[in-house]
């Protein structure tokens, strides 16, 4: 870290969130899962929060987010981080809590967890990131992958015949009453990184209403598992994944 | 722990019996699926739990269910789920996660006949995987096998006081027996377990203090062997906390060895056995795990054979012999998938047995 007297002349215009650790990510260069993860901790500064949260991390890339978060954590397993978090809430209901989950792990093997959680319209938090690939892994198919898109157990690309068809598993969701706020979002352009936070922003702020679940998929990208550059990969994810998981709000609050 | 007791004498069903010792120990959670013959604790606590004391919830399946016990255990809360065989087996992999994280909670396998969807009847044949660790890793979970519907209650409060105390899941292995039938019980009272919320929980970072981290994970194997060896450190020392019965063991010329319903139903043969002239003594392991190993050692260069019982194909036989090491010779007498051996078949098997060594002397 640059020691803060080495540029003491100099006028401050951008800080790191001072619950971001000072270890260095692991993420691939250019991967949505750091501005993602330096996002929510923004947002956990800015609300004052850090002492009254409780994140639930998943198997994925983001496995090891913990290092980067400076708040308490708990690493569930594949799959699980939704129930994990329902867990922690339910014996600490004045705390925030959320999970953060890949499109393996919450679209996949945590299906049931996902749809059950969202459903009992759980007082918490929930981050899907759709990388339309399985990154950790080394980019097999994901339940997100899309017609023909090419993976490592999708060689010739994704046939509906062998794999069905993409799960918008988001728009699935939304329709259940539990859910209290369903946005879609992205982090490939500095606008929409700040859209996706304010979504986490009111999220956080519903919480502490008990409005129940608030669902925020990100769709971001993975240059290392689509074998692109990172601006290259960006390019792809605003050609192809946006069309199929259109942005924007899915499920807003009514008024009253 | 200082138990303390109602003074009133109540009957209830093994099952209930588990569940208000449950609210009497002050657990702050309940999370579960419902499988016959164990759902009457849902039900019961669903009915009974105070929603200021906590929460009981039922999962949308045993993999939530035990998910949500990992998350809450992690956030330092008192914390619990119980099902049925084929739930178990579903659970395992949560159950590896919270003993590599060093988590507290207590299990419960109210088990049934298997292997598959089996029968709802009693069963032992959940042994090796109560005992051996179940999961995935090198892990243990602390077990105790109850006998009666006052060890179904009275366990709840040692496997919850050895589980914080070792921070390690315990598990009452019960059967469909145990948890169906009625019986006298005296409850423990509340305050018998005090609490508090330990300072490794996950339950929002105190400032000025390092965060707490739940996890189970690690890039560098050396890491994970350190890991490791802290939980083989701890299973020795859990051995300090091995708990057994014994009956009329001196002079004995058989030693029965049986736990739970078995040890019951032994109990009625060693009787008719030793009223017929023979000389039995019985055995009954309380911690599964820790095993009883050096007292079944110490009897088993004392007398001429030893007969385990078990409703299984034989589990907790090979812990037997492996402790014996040749010392005497080990029967084995076992019913599976539900069924029950009665008295008169034991009483049987002793008498074969007697025969057979006195042929040998
Ligand atoms: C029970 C189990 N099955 C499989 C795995 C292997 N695994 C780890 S992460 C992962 C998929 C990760 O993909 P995703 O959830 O999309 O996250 P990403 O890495 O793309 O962010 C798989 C299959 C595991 N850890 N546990
Ligand atoms: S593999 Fe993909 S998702 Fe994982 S860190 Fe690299 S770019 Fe990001
Ligand atoms: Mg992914």
């Amino acid at each position: 870290m640059i020691n803060k007297c080495e540029i003491e002349d100099l006028e401050l215009v951008y800080e790191k969130p001072k619950t971001l650790t000072d270890t260095p990510m692991h993420y691939c260069p250019g991967c949505g899962h750091g501005v993602i993860n330096k996002l929510i901790m923004e947002v956990i500064d800015e609300l004052k929060i850090q002492d009254k949260t409780v994140g639930v991390a998943p198997v994925g890339c983001a496995v090891f987010e913990y290092r980067y978060m400076d708040i308490d954590m708990i690493e569930a397993p594949h799959g699980r981080a939704s129930a994990v978090a329902t867990g922690v809430k339910r014996v600490n209901p004045d705390k925030y809590v959320f999970s953060y989950q890949g499109d393996g792990d919450l679209a996949a093997i945590g299906t049931s967890e996902t749809i059950h959680t969202v459903n009992r319209g759980e007082n918490i938090l929930m981050l899907f990131i759709n990388n339309a690939i399985y990154g950790m892994t080394g980019g097999q198919m994901a339940p997100t992958t899309l017609i023909g898109q090419k993976t490592s157990t999708s060689p010739f690309g994704r046939s509906v015949k062998n794999n069905g068809f993409p799960l918008n598993i988001t728009e699935l969701i939304s329709k259940l009453d539990g859910a209290f706020y369903v946005t879609r979002h992205s982090v490939h352009k500095p606008n929409s990184v700040r859209k996706l936070k304010k979504a986490i922003q009111k999220s956080f702020e519903y919480q502490k209403e008990n409005k129940g679940t608030c669902f925020i998929e990100v769709i971001s990208n993975c240059p290392a598992g689509w074998g692109m550059t990172p601006l290259k990969s960006n390019e792809w994810l605003e050609e192809n994944l946006i069309p199929k998981y259109p942005l924007g709000d899915i499920k807003v609050p009514t008024k009253n | 722990m200082n138990m303390k007791y109602d003074n009133n004498v109540k009957l209830m069903k093994g099952n209930e019996a588990l569940a208000e010792a449950a609210i009497r120990a002050e657990i702050d959670g309940y999370f579960g699926y419902p499988i016959t013959p164990q759902s009457e604790i849902l039900e019961y606590l669903s009915k009974n739990f105070n929603e200021e004391d906590g929460v009981v919830l039922q999962a949308e399946s045993e993999i939530a269910a035990i998910n949500m016990v990992y998350g809450a255990a992690g956030s330092g809360k008192r914390v619990m789920t119980s099902t049925s065989s084929p739930g178990m087996s579903l659970m395992l992999e949560g159950i590896s996660y919270i003993t590599a994280a060093q988590l507290p909670c207590l299990l419960v396998n109210v088990s049934r006949g298997g292997p598959g969807l089996g029968t709802i009847q009693p069963s032992q044949a959940d042994y090796f995987q109560s005992t051996k660790g179940g999961g995935h890793g090198d892990y243990r979970l602390i077990v105790l096998a109850p006998n009666s519907v006052q060890e179904m209650a009275d366990f709840v409060f040692d496997a919850i006081y050895l589980a914080e105390k070792y921070r390690n899941p315990a598990l009452i292995l019960s059967d469909g027996t145990l948890g169906q039938m009625m019986e006298k019980v005296r409850l423990p009272e509340k305050g018998s377990l005090p609490k508090s919320i330990p300072e490794w929980a996950a339950k929002g970072k105190i400032k000025n203090k390092e965060r707490n981290i739940i996890y189970t994970s690690a890039v560098d194997p050396t890491v994970m062997e350190n890991l490791n060896k802290e939980l083989q450190n701890k299973y020795a020392l859990l051995q300090q906390e091995v708990r057994y019965e014994l009956s009329q063991i001196e002079d004995a010329e058989i030693l029965i060895v049986a736990f739970g319903l078995s040890a019951r139903i032994c109990s009625k043969a060693q009787e008719m056995a030793n009223d017929n002239g023979l000389s039995v003594g019985l055995l009954r392991p309380i911690t599964l795990y820790p095993f009883p190993s050096d007292t079944i050692y110490k009897l088993a260069q004392k007398v001429q054979a030893i007969l385990v019982v078990e409703l299984s194909a034989g589990q907790m036989v090979e812990d037997v012999k492996l402790v014996v090491n040749g010392s005497c010779p080990v029967f084995f007498h076992g019913r599976m998938g539900g069924e029950v051996p009665t008295p008169d078949e034991i009483f049987f098997e002793l008498k074969k047995i007697t025969d057979k060594q006195a042929v040998k002397n």
